[in-house]
């Protein structure tokens, strides 16, 4: 350990460490998860009524766009997928592919009732619940839920990415 | 300002439904099973054998010309009746603005059943999602494939004797098991956090 008192380091925070005027000193994980979820693209994958609500969450009134969410057409330039609807067996291989075009690390939101749990659809042609071929990190219940329920759900998200040790790094 | 000159020509009103279904009955006497009147809603409930002329008559007879197929499906009535099927046609004439429906049993060994696609081309898909749903083929439509579920899917959902639930999974649907299997495969590769 090297003893940093004496060359006039000031601590602000937790792991965070500035000596004036202009040199801070801080950890990879703080600030690499500090710029990831601060610029979270979800790719859109709107397969229902809760797309609607997606839309709304992204547009003026909620605007995703102030916390650095911004919709990305190509899951090859994003960062998680909001699964928004209902996951019909016949679009599950589809799901799966655009999940799959994503570059580590990714994450996934099921947002509404039917993309966690299949909701009213207990019926032949729908999957009960996307978490059976994706991992999902977030659920966001609502049957559509709110934009500020989904909000909350990004929140959580951007709270599950600031705590997270190292998984930016594929030499982990 | 120009002024662009509207006219509209208004028919008179259509025939009563009722006359439509006696004209069939007079027409066709051999065809006909029954007319059904429920709240001024007219059904002529007729064999299959001869759909296609009736309801070729109904489009081209200048008095009726129902141009205008609103909606083609079928009805499962299993254990309920002796004809297992019911194909529904509901008609509606744009000029005239009258409407009846013909409902044409089918039977439930191999169910099919004339296409009407050559008079109502909007008749195309509506078609291909009964015969998805009930399995009913429509002899001569131009493209009989399922329209809603996987092409290789097992089963017709909407037959009261379908399990509401589907298959169990290890008889589910092969495209959907493949996503399962792939997931599984995959996982070793997810970066867990």
């Amino acid at each position: 350990m090297i003893d940093t008192s004496a060359m006039g380091l000031i601590q602000v925070e937790e792991d965070v460490k500035i000596l004036p005027p202009n040199i801070i000193i801080t950890s990879f994980d703080k600030i690499i998860n500090w710029g990831r979820l601060s610029s979270m693209w979800p790719t859109t994958f709107g397969l229902a009524c809760c797309a609607i609500e997606m839309m709304a969450a992204g547009a003026a009134h909620n605007d995703l766009d102030r916390f650095g969410i911004i919709f990305r057409g190509s899951p090859r330039q994003a960062d998680c997928v909001i699964v928004a609807g209902t996951v019909t067996k016949k679009m599950a291989p589809v799901v799966r592919r655009v999940y799959d075009q994503i570059p580590e690390p990714r994450y996934v939101i099921a947002m509404g009732s039917c993309a966690c749990t299949g909701g009213v659809f207990r019926t032949y042609s729908t999957v009960q619940g996307c978490d059976s071929f994706l991992p999902v990190d977030v659920y966001v219940p609502g049957c559509p839920p709110r934009p500020e329920a989904l909000l909350e759900g990004l929140m959580m998200l951007q709270e599950k990415i600031r705590n997270e040790k190292a998984r930016w790094s594929p030499w982990r | 300002m120009a002024v662009t000159e509207v006219r509209i020509t208004i028919h008179p009103a259509g025939t009563d439904p009722v006359q439509i279904a006696e004209k069939i009955k007079e027409l066709f006497p051999e065809q006909v099973i029954e007319v059904v009147n429920f709240r001024d809603q007219v059904s002529v409930i007729i064999k299959k054998d001869m759909v296609f002329a009736i309801l070729k008559y109904l489009h081209d007879d200048p008095l009726f010309s129902f141009d205008h197929l609103q909606d083609l499906t079928a009805v499962d009535y299993l254990k309920k009746k002796d004809l297992r099927f019911e194909v529904v046609y509901n008609l509606y004439s744009m000029k005239y603005r009258h409407q009846i429906r013909i409902r044409a049993q089918v039977a439930d060994d191999k169910p099919s059943i004339s296409t009407v696609v050559p008079i109502w081309e909007g008749a195309n898909w509506h078609e291909r999602e009964c015969y998805d749903m009930f399995g009913i083929r429509f002899n001569g439509h131009p493209d009989p494939r399922r329209i809603l579920m996987p092409e290789d899917w097992e089963g017709y959902p909407l037959r009261k004797d379908y399990p509401l639930k589907g298959p169990e999974l290890e008889n589910d649907w092969i495209g959907f098991r493949e996503v399962l299997k792939r997931s599984q495969e995959l996982k070793e590769f997810e970066w867990e956090g």
